[in-house]
Order: C-alpha cells, then structure tokens, then sequence
C-alpha cells in the first residue's frame, strides 16, 4: 500500500521537469502560432499590402500628457491628409505640391486607411503604441508625435522593425543629428535652425550688450534648443548667466522663476513647448516680468519655439514675446492658404504648424510611394532622400539624403498686440531664408544605418 | 480554486500543466481580443510577472509597498549596460538586471522595513522618486537621462568579441544563443520565465515560509508574541519581490532594449498596485488577472477612434451610430483611463476580493445551480463532497 502511493508522489523536481519539458516542447516546436498572424503570408516587408485593396497608416500622436493639444491637432490633419489621398474633400495641397504623383486615388492605387495611437509622450508608451500598429495592423508607416525624446525612440524602434518613421514635430537636433536614422525622416526645422533666425532679429531688438537666463525642458529637445539657442545669441554678444533644467509637465514654475528675478540677466529664454511653455509664461508675466527692468534695460522674454496653440493658451502673456516657427496659417501662398482653406472648412479654425508638419509628411510619403512605384520601405526611402519639392507653404524644400532633415525657410513670429480673433495672434516678423540656417551634414555626427534592417 | 495549503502536489502538477498551456497558447486565443501580437503579449507576461511578484509582498504580509517600479527601472537599466559591456545574449541581461535589483532591495528594505503601514509606503515612495530623479537627471552619465538608455553601434560588448561575434552594420538585438528575442520568440522567452517564476510563487505559497507571512499579515504583534522574529521574514520577501520587478524590468530591455526613467515614475509603481487590487490580492493568479487588463486597456482601449466606432455600429441609421459612437468615444482613444477608473471602482466597490472574487462567486453559483439538479439522486455524496 504505501509502496504504491510513493509511486504516486509527485515530487518538487518531477513538478519542475515536467514542467520544463512542456515549456521546452512548446518554445521550440510551438512556434506554430505564428500562422495565426494577421496578414502572415509571404510579405516581403513589414506593412506590405500584398493583393490587398487598402493600405494602413500608423498615427501615434499624445493624446494624453503635456502635449495633447499638439496630438489632437496632428491626428485631425492626418485625418485630412487621409481624405484628400482618398480623392475626398477639396484635395488641398495635392493641388499645389510641385512635383507630385498623387491623383488622389489612394497610394499606389489603394485606398488609404488608418490606425491611431496614444503616446502619452512616453517612450515606453510611444515604442509599444508604434509596435501594435507594426506587429497587429501592418501598418506600412508609422508617424506622429510631439516630443523629441518620443520621436528618437519610436525611430529607432522603426529602424529595427524596418517601418517608415515620418516625424511629426520633433525639435532636437538628435532627431536627424547624433541619432538619425535611415527609416526616419523630418520636415520639421531643428533648434540649430532656430537659433540662427532668431539671433539676428534678437540682435535688432534688444541689442549686443544683453544677459539671458535659460530655463529649459529636461530632455533632448530642451537641451539642444538650449545649447543652439545659446551658441547663437552669445555671437551676437550676448552672456548667458545661467541655464536651469525643469522637469517636463512641472506645472507650477514659481520655484523656478524667483532665482531669475534674484539674477543679474535681463533677457529669459524660455526652452518650454506645450502646456509647459504656457505655464511658465504665463507665470512669469504673473511675476510681473514684462514690465520688469534690469541692468536699465527692459526685461524680455524670448520663447524660441513658438506655436499658434501654445500663444492661444498663454493668452495676454504671448503679447510681443518674439519666437520662431515652422510655418503658420496667415502666410500667403498658394499650398498654405490651399491647407488652411480645407482644413478650416473641415473644423473651422486654423491649423497649427504641428498639424501642417504631420499633413505635409503624409502627403510626402504617399508620394514617394508613388514615385517609386512599391511601398518596398528601402525603395520609398531612396525616392525621398534629395527630394525637391514646392508649394507645402515655406517655399523651395530640399529633402537632405545624408541626414533626412528638410530644409527650407524658417519663420520669426511675435505675439500680435492687438490680435483680430483669437486664432490671429502672432505676427511674422520675417521668413527668415533657407541659406540662412543650413548647416553641414555632419555637424553632430550620427549615423543612417543600412537600407534593410539586418543588413 | 484551490486551497493555498490543502492542495496536494498532485493537484499542484495540474495546476501548473494547465497555467503553462494556458500561457503558451496565448497567442491562440487572445486573437479574437486583438491583443494576439508579440508587443502585446510580451506585456501580458512582464507586468504579469511584477505583479506576481508584488503580490508576494503585498498580498501574503499586507505591506504596501508604492516603489515597486523602481526596482523595474534598475532591472531595465542593468540589462542594457549588461547588453552594451557584456553581450547581447539575454542570460546574463537577465542574471545581472534580477542581482541588481535584489541589492537595491536589500538597502531599501533595511531602511524602509523599520516601519509597517502608511509609513512603510511612504518610504518606499520616497526611495522610489530618488531612484527616478536620479535616473532622470543626476546620473544621466549612466542613464542618459529622459532620452534613456540605447545600445549604440561602438559599445564594447566584451564577450561577443571573445566569442567573435562580428558587429553587423545594424544595431544588434538581444538573443538567447542566436534565437532573436524580437516577436513571438520574444514571448516565448517571457513564458518560460513567467512559468518558472509561477512555480516559485506558487511553492511559496504553499510553504511553511509563506504561511508566516501570511501570519504577519493577520496579526504582526501576536506573531511577535509567539516568539517569531518577523523582520527577517519581511525582509527576505521584500527582496524577492523587488527581484521579481529587477526580472521584469530586464525582461523589458530583453524585448526591448531601451531603458528610460519614466518606467521609475511613482505612476508606474501606482499601477502595479492597481494590477495587484484589480486581481485580487494574495490570489495566485489575480494579480496575473489585473496586469493583463490594465495593460489590455492601455494597449487596445487607447486604439480605438470614432471612426472605428462608426464601423461598429454602422448597422444602425445614422443618427444614431453617431450618438452612440460620439457617447462611447468617450470611453475609448483618448479616454481610456476613464474607463479603467470605472472599471477599477466597479471592482473595489462590488468585488472587494477582486475579479478573483467574481470569478469564485461564479464558480459557487454553477456549483450551486448542479447541486440542486443532483440533489433528488444524490444528496448524500453531494454533501459527503462538499464536507
């Protein structure tokens, strides 16, 4: 009796080796399920269509966090984007992009559709949004975003996968400096640009003899902006007194704003985007800095990246605050005012410049499918690096191949003083030209990688 | 659901048959959710192990620990310095993330075990926001700040150039002796680990050992009184729990290999406790439960748009798809904490014990209901089995 129940025990180590085996069974002999894939079949490349009538397009924009604003005007112009591929609504750029394949019959013939992403302009967030549009929706690109340190994390994780990354906006000069890669690409300028249209207008402004405070964004972008903004404006003579990190989405600036006041410094520099930089300016103008006077100068405040949101939020406090931008709605050509025009009958107001970034990035990609005549992602990538293009607002645009940053006209803008509506608020003080901020290849080293992932 | 300690090894062999099926075909049968996909599935089983580990702590000695996710940050940062000095095989990732952690539980949980209660949490918080600022700001050498960690094509990877592995012109990504750790062999590589590390809990569980934790749990001082030493035994689960997180958050960088602070924020240490209560607290397999949901909710919620909606409920006329897809956008895209707050209250209010709870309450209805179909034949061995 008790012989047989002995034989009966199951002990600790059989528990485990069972155990072990059914694992061990299962890694290696049940990858099976990998049939169960949507979309499995004999795809030569992630994303890839195959006989399928319809393409898929990632948009991972924040939809929660500091930048939500942002996100929620990027995916309504991927939605627009989206309608005129598809050959509904007014087409608006389509008509003006100059050269362009698009015929407003999908991409290649297929209709366009789309997936959407939240970011929670998270890395960990962004990377795993971006792996479930590749992994479950096949998707054939990916693009959005609204921060820096979220864009060189969802391009890498592109890099890998072998997906098309199209930047939505993305400021640091990382994004296609030290950290560029072969699958991502930017239309949006950099803070190097900015620093070098902004100086010479600051210089005009408030003078050679002038001591900036920095109060910046903890992050990549923070940290190039700032390091751009204070090479730039310290050729133009200026010192820089003193640079103090802020952690993103603070909120509450006031611990950070009180030391400036206690500083020698007469100019603040603001390295703030989003819901930050509103709170920090308004803070500030709270302090009673505008009217403030240091060293027998006028204290000024200087945003360096501007955005139409962002002075709609700060409100009275935007007034006169110089800063610069990627484009915005009230420029007179043909492609803006063709954008502003569909896109305001579709939501009736202005589209930012984070929505014509994301708008523009859509329609260069869908051309450059059609240029070269596959979604192959090596093939699309060769038909955008060096291409030219017009008619996208800002004039000539050259898609650099040795980094795929574009280049183009930059803006200075200002808060309007006595602004019209309450989408009119800043003014252009000067498109400031593209020989103007362009800059070697090479400057921050980094490199592409291979055409095809592995390789 | 299986007595903690009634259940014999035989019992214990099912249950563990059974778990692992069930873990390894997740691929099958989460595929009608549309959460069949390795990024998914990869979450499915990392949060799943920290929980379960959380659990451990929280669930058998009822100390709330709020820095959990800092041990998950280390454990992710070890494993990609492990990638970039050592070699990108995933074993020692995974040994070194796991040690590193268990050091760092070893200080924290000496300081922090001091005090029991709302004070224990405190400190853990405490210990927790220092490790994230630190990560995020002073030790940027070392963390590189809020872009995180990266492999970069120049790391030294020592071992590799023993072995002569040669560099390709792309970065490298982890593997287990040449099998890619991306994908579903990523997946596989998590279910092994998160049923070994089941079977551990499990036999703490069922052990002498957690029963004193469980001891402590119920009544500390009275344990105390008996003779019992307690902090040792805090102590010992305190640092296998932040071991379990150190493995989770290697097993991160192992799918993944990027590591940022944000995975330290005490939002992140907040939502292992979410997972843990959402489940059922001190339940083997709740904690499991709430980490797949919430990490479901964030994953598949937030993807849902109106447009989508609109599909759904285009059999409907139009006006009304749209009301209801304008109403239940709400809940989806952008408003996916809404709904996990809703279903997170839900739960605390109706199911104290977690879903957990709900699914033994279920259990005892079916039971309930076959027991009075087979009370006329058989009343008398139906109770001779209910005794």
């Amino acid at each position: 009796m008790s012989k047989s129940k002995d034989s009966m025990k199951v002990t600790r180590r059989s528990v485990l080796a069972g155990t072990a085996a059914t694992t061990g069974a299962l890694m290696f002999g049940g990858v099976a399920p990998l049939h169960f894939i949507r979309n499995a079949h004999a795809q030569e490349f992630p994303g890839d269509p195959g006989n399928n009538s319809s393409i898929v397009l990632g948009f991972n924009v924040p939809q929660t966090g500091p930048y939500s604003d942002e996100g929620a005007d990027e995916l309504r112009a991927y939605e627009l984007a989206v309608k005129h591929l598809n050959g509904e609504g007014d087409g608006g750029m389509l008509n003006t992009m100059q050269p362009s394949e698009l015929q407003g019959n999908g991409i290649l013939g297929k209709k366009v559709e789309y997936v959407t992403g939240d970011t929670q302009t998270k890395s960990d967030a962004a990377r795993s949004s971006a792996r479930r549009m590749i992994e479950r929706d096949n998707v054939a690109m990916v693009t959005g975003g609204s921060s820096s340190g979220v864009a060189i994390a969802v391009q890498s994780l592109c890099q890998e996968m072998g997906v098309i990354f199209m930047a939505g906006l993305t400021h640091s000069n990382d994004t296609t400096g030290k950290d560029k890669r072969r699958y991502g690409f930017r239309h949006f300028f950099n803070a190097y640009m900015s620093g070098q249209a902004l100086a010479p207008i600051l210089e005009d402004e408030y003078g050679n003899d002038r001591k900036a405070y920095h109060l910046t964004a903890d992050y990549t972008w923070g940290w190039t902006q700032e390091e751009s903004i204070r090479d730039a404006t310290e050729n133009i003579g200026w010192e820089t007194v003193e640079t103090v990190k802020t952690p993103v989405g603070a909120g509450d600036f006031s611990q950070y704003l009180t030391p400036v006041q206690d500083s020698d410094a007469d100019v603040l520099i603001l390295n703030h985007y989003g819901n930050d930089m509103v709170n920090s300016l308004t803070q500030a103008v709270q302090f009673g800095m505008k009217e403030r006077v240091a060293n027998g100068k006028d204290f000024a405040i200087v945003v360096p990246l501007y955005s139409r949101l962002m002075a709609q939020g700060a409100g009275e406090a935007a007034k006169g605050i110089l800063g610069t931008s990627n484009w915005h709605w009230s420029l007179q050509d043909e492609g803006s005012q063709a954008f502003v025009k569909s896109f305001g009958q579709e939501y009736g107001f202005p589209p930012s410049q984070a929505a014509h970034t994301c708008y523009v990035q859509t329609l260069l990609y869908a051309n450059a499918c059609e240029m070269a005549g596959t979604f192959a992602p090596w093939e699309v990538i060769r038909s955008l690096e060096g291409f030219e293009f017009d008619g996208m607002g800002n004039g000539p645009t050259l898609y650099r191949a040795e980094d795929h940053q574009c280049f183009k006209d930059v803006l200075v803008v200002r808060g309007k003083a006595n602004p019209e509506s309450e989408f009119d608020i800043l003014e252009v003080v000067q498109q400031v030209p593209r020989s103007q901020v362009e800059y070697p290849a090479d400057k921050w080293g980094g490199e592409l990688g291979p055409y095809k992932p592995g390789e | 659901m299986i007595n903690a300690n009634l259940a014999s090894p035989r019992q214990d062999l099912i249950y563990m048959l059974v778990f692992s099926a069930v873990i390894l075909t997740m691929p099958l049968w989460l595929q009608p959710f549309g959460a069949a996909y390795p990024g998914l599935l990869q979450k499915f089983m990392i949060f799943g192990i920290l929980a379960i580990g959380y659990n451990l702590l929280f669930g058998l000695t009822g100390y709330l620990s709020f820095g959990h996710a800092a041990f998950l940050g280390i454990g992710s940062y070890a494993a990609v310095w492990s990638f970039k000095l050592l070699s990108m095989n995933v074993i020692p990732a995974i040994i070194f993330g796991t040690v590193m952690s268990g050091l760092f539980a070893v200080v924290v949980g000496y300081v922090c075990l001091r005090r029991a209660g709302i004070y224990f949490a405190i400190l853990t918080l405490a210990f927790a926001q220092m490790a994230y600022n630190l990560a995020y700001s002073v030790l940027t050498p070392i963390t590189n700040g809020e872009t995180g960690l990266q492999l970069s094509q120049q790391d030294p990877r020592i071992l590799d150039r023993m072995f002569g592995i040669e560099a390709t012109s792309s970065l490298p990504f982890p593997n287990l002796f040449g099998i890619t750790s991306a994908g579903f062999y990523g997946f596989y590589i998590c279910a092994a680990v998160m049923i070994i590390v089941f079977f551990i809990a499990l036999r703490i569980f069922r052990s002498s050992f957690g029963l004193k934790l469980r001891a402590i749990k119920s009544n500390q001082t009275r344990m105390s009184y008996t003779g019992y030493n307690t902090r040792p035994f805090l102590m010992t689960t305190f640092v296998i729990s932040g071991m379990y997180a150190g493995l989770a958050g290697s097993l991160m960088a192992v799918t993944d290999p990027l590591a940022g602070a944000e995975r330290m924020q005490w939002t992140a240490s907040g939502e292992v406790v979410l997972m843990t209560i959402l489940g059922g607290a001190g339940t083997l397999i709740g904690p499991l439960l709430g980490a797949g949901i919430i990490k479901y909710f964030e994953n598949i919620f937030s993807a849902f748009n109106e447009n989508m909606l609109m599909d759904a409920f285009s059999f409907l006329p139009d006006w009304m798809a749209e009301g209801v897809a304008a109403f239940l956008g709400l809940f989806v895209g952008d408003g996916w904490h809404l709904t996990l707050g809703l279903v997170f209250m839900l739960i605390v209010i109706f199911l104290p014990g977690g879903m957990m709870e709900g699914l033994q309450r279920i259990w005892k209805l079916i039971r309930h209901g076959r027991h009075k179909r087979d009370h006329q034949s058989k009343s008398q061995q139906a109770s001779a089995e209910e005794a």
